[in-house]
């Protein structure tokens, strides 16, 4: 039986977000009532469900909020890349999402790490937003 | 406000839980059936006197559970729930159960988790590989689907092993402190029939040298998927006081519920059981130290931990030290999980957290056997679902 990858069903909402990193760059939400930043994109604020939230182009740099390394698949789609370097990443507007690393040893991870985006494009259509340290032989 | 503390566990079935079940497999309605018909007989109460039920999901229905099942028992309720909370449903069962009846909305209601295998299905067709995607989302418009399942972010082991990874950097991580809590709780187990693990202790060097399976989490610190099941009957004060059993009563409850997603957490090592916790000892108005037991959800050891300080043990970030500080032995001075917990037992899918309920009531009936707490009166009770991102607490006391 084979495993394709899954990859991500893209709502209406996160349009700017997929097409951004297509062309290498991050987008993020922010209310225009609280200034609240918002990931993943909705339509409304989590803070104060306002409805009216602006895209902005943003480093994607941030932090290393934690992560395991799985050393056994979390899903047979993913026996290639085992050991899994699973991350959540907090980027510098303060939102945090769930990324993979990539182009750094699993005994090098540390919490709090600065990382920086890799855009991995999976497919023509996919490109998914990974993370790795500045001068890595992937970044 | 909250509840008088006037219904109380009566009654209980909980069969082995075994890691290679071998009798004849049935549907989840039917074991539903046996549950509840075991539980009553064990209040000795006959079916006729049920009017509710709190249920989970069923493998036979997606929709309409509650009245499946009812159809099934052949016994019309006034009261009908579906707790979708994942490891907190057993809580969150009892405590929607013991409402029901201090609203006098039912008298006797049962809330059974089977947990054994199911025939299999003659027609089944080819397997869909998104089974694989279990507790997350992938249907169209699902934040999972587009957010997480791209990533692999999956397996709880994953969700819970990054906040034992996040807890570390802040507040320090203690291996030997963990491996000393599946110590006492196998310890435990090998005293418990009922346990896929009886009679089957470890070593703390057992613990530290198993396989790791997330880092930091190993082998030995994680459930063991197993058959299993359990059912309860809450009943009401008239009826509890003269049922055999000395009656559990259910005298205060908490929930919380965050996120799905730890990603999303406000703060990964704060854990939503401290509010439901705290709600719960308000509500029965009594203090940590006046606690006898604690059966607290332990899919993982770092569920334990975070539990004991979230609820008010210790204070946060000395979880570790305290662990190692006290016995959690069903003869210490701080006993976890006299059952042997879900780690020493065995976790019997939705049926893990009821183990926990079962204990209380057990501890405070004084039927623990082998392993009974010395005059157990007041028992704290937790139930953790999804990746702490949905949780509720209990309180059961005696008479
Ligand atoms: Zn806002």
């Amino acid at each position: 039986m084979e495993f394709e990858k899954p990859l991500p069903l893209q709502s209406p909402a996160a349009i700017p977000f997929w097409k951004a990193l297509q062309e290498e760059t991050v987008l993020l939400q922010q209310c225009d009532e609280c200034s609240h930043w918002v990931f993943y994109p909705r339509n409304h604020c989590p803070r104060n469900l306002g409805n009216s939230l602006t895209w902005r182009e943003v480093s994607g740099e941030g932090v290393l909020y934690s992560y395991t390394v799985a050393r056994q698949p979390t899903a047979p789609h993913f026996a290639d890349e085992v050991p899994q370097l699973l991350a959540i990443v907090e980027l510098k507007e303060g939102v945090r999402m769930t990324s993979t690393i990539v182009g750094v040893d699993p005994n090098d991870l540390k919490v709090g790490m600065p990382l920086v985006p890799y855009f991995d494009h999976v497919t023509d259509d996919v490109t998914l937003l990974r993370f790795t340290v500045r001068n890595s032989k992937r970044s | 406000m909250g509840l008088k503390g006037t219904a109380a566990i009566v009654g209980y079935a909980e069969w082995p839980h075994v890691r290679r079940y071998t009798d004849e497999k049935r549907f989840t309605i039917d074991q539903w059936a046996e549950l509840t018909k075991l539980a009553l007989d064990d209040a000795e109460l006959s079916v006729d006197r049920v009017n509710g039920i709190v249920c989970s999901e069923i493998r036979e229905a997606d929709m309409f559970t509650p009245a499946t099942i009812v159809e099934y028992l052949g016994r019309p309720v006034n009261f009908a729930e579906r707790v979708d909370l994942g490891g907190a449903n057993p809580v969150g069962m009892i405590w929607r159960a013991a409402a029901a009846i201090e609203l006098g909305i039912a008298d006797v209601v049962v809330c059974a988790t089977p947990g054994r295998p199911i025939p299999s299905n003659p027609n089944r067709g080819p397997v869909d590989p998104r089974r694989y995607f279990q507790s997350s989302s992938h249907k169209w418009g699902s934040p999972q689907a587009e957010f997480e399942i791209p990533f692999g972010n999956l397996a709880q082991n994953c969700g819970y092993a990054m906040i034992a990874q996040r807890y570390a950097a802040e507040f320090g991580y203690q291996p030997e402190a963990l491996a000393k809590l599946v110590v006492h709780q196998r310890e435990s187990a090998a005293l418990n029939p009922l346990a896929a693990f009886y009679q089957k202790p470890v070593t703390t060097d057992d613990v530290l040298s198993s396989r790791m399976i997330a880092d930091p989490l190993r082998m030995l610190e994680i459930v063991m998927p197993v058959a299993g099941g359990g059912g309860v009957v809450v009943a009401n004060k008239e009826i509890a006081d003269q049922c055999p059993h000395s009656p559990a009563w259910i005298t205060g409850f908490g929930e919380h519920l965050t996120m799905k997603t730890p990603t999303f957490a406000q703060d990964l090592c704060r854990s939503p059981v401290g509010p439901a916790s705290e709600k719960a000892f308000e509500m029965a108005g009594i203090s940590r130290t006046e606690i006898d037991a604690c059966e607290i959800y332990d899919c993982y050891t770092i569920t334990v931990l975070l539990t004991i300080e979230d609820a008010g043990f210790c204070n946060k970030g000395d979880g570790m030290q305290f662990i190692q500080e006290h016995d959690l032995g069903f003869d210490g001075d701080f006993p976890v999980n006299t059952h042997g917990g879900q780690l020493g037992m065995g976790q019997a899918g939705a049926a893990g957290g009821m183990t926990q309920v079962i204990e209380g009531a057990r501890q405070i009936m004084g039927r623990a056997d082998d392993r009974q707490v010395r005059s157990c009166q007041n028992v704290y009770v937790s139930g953790t679902g999804g990746i702490m991102s949905e949780q509720a607490a209990l309180i059961l006391q005696g008479n």
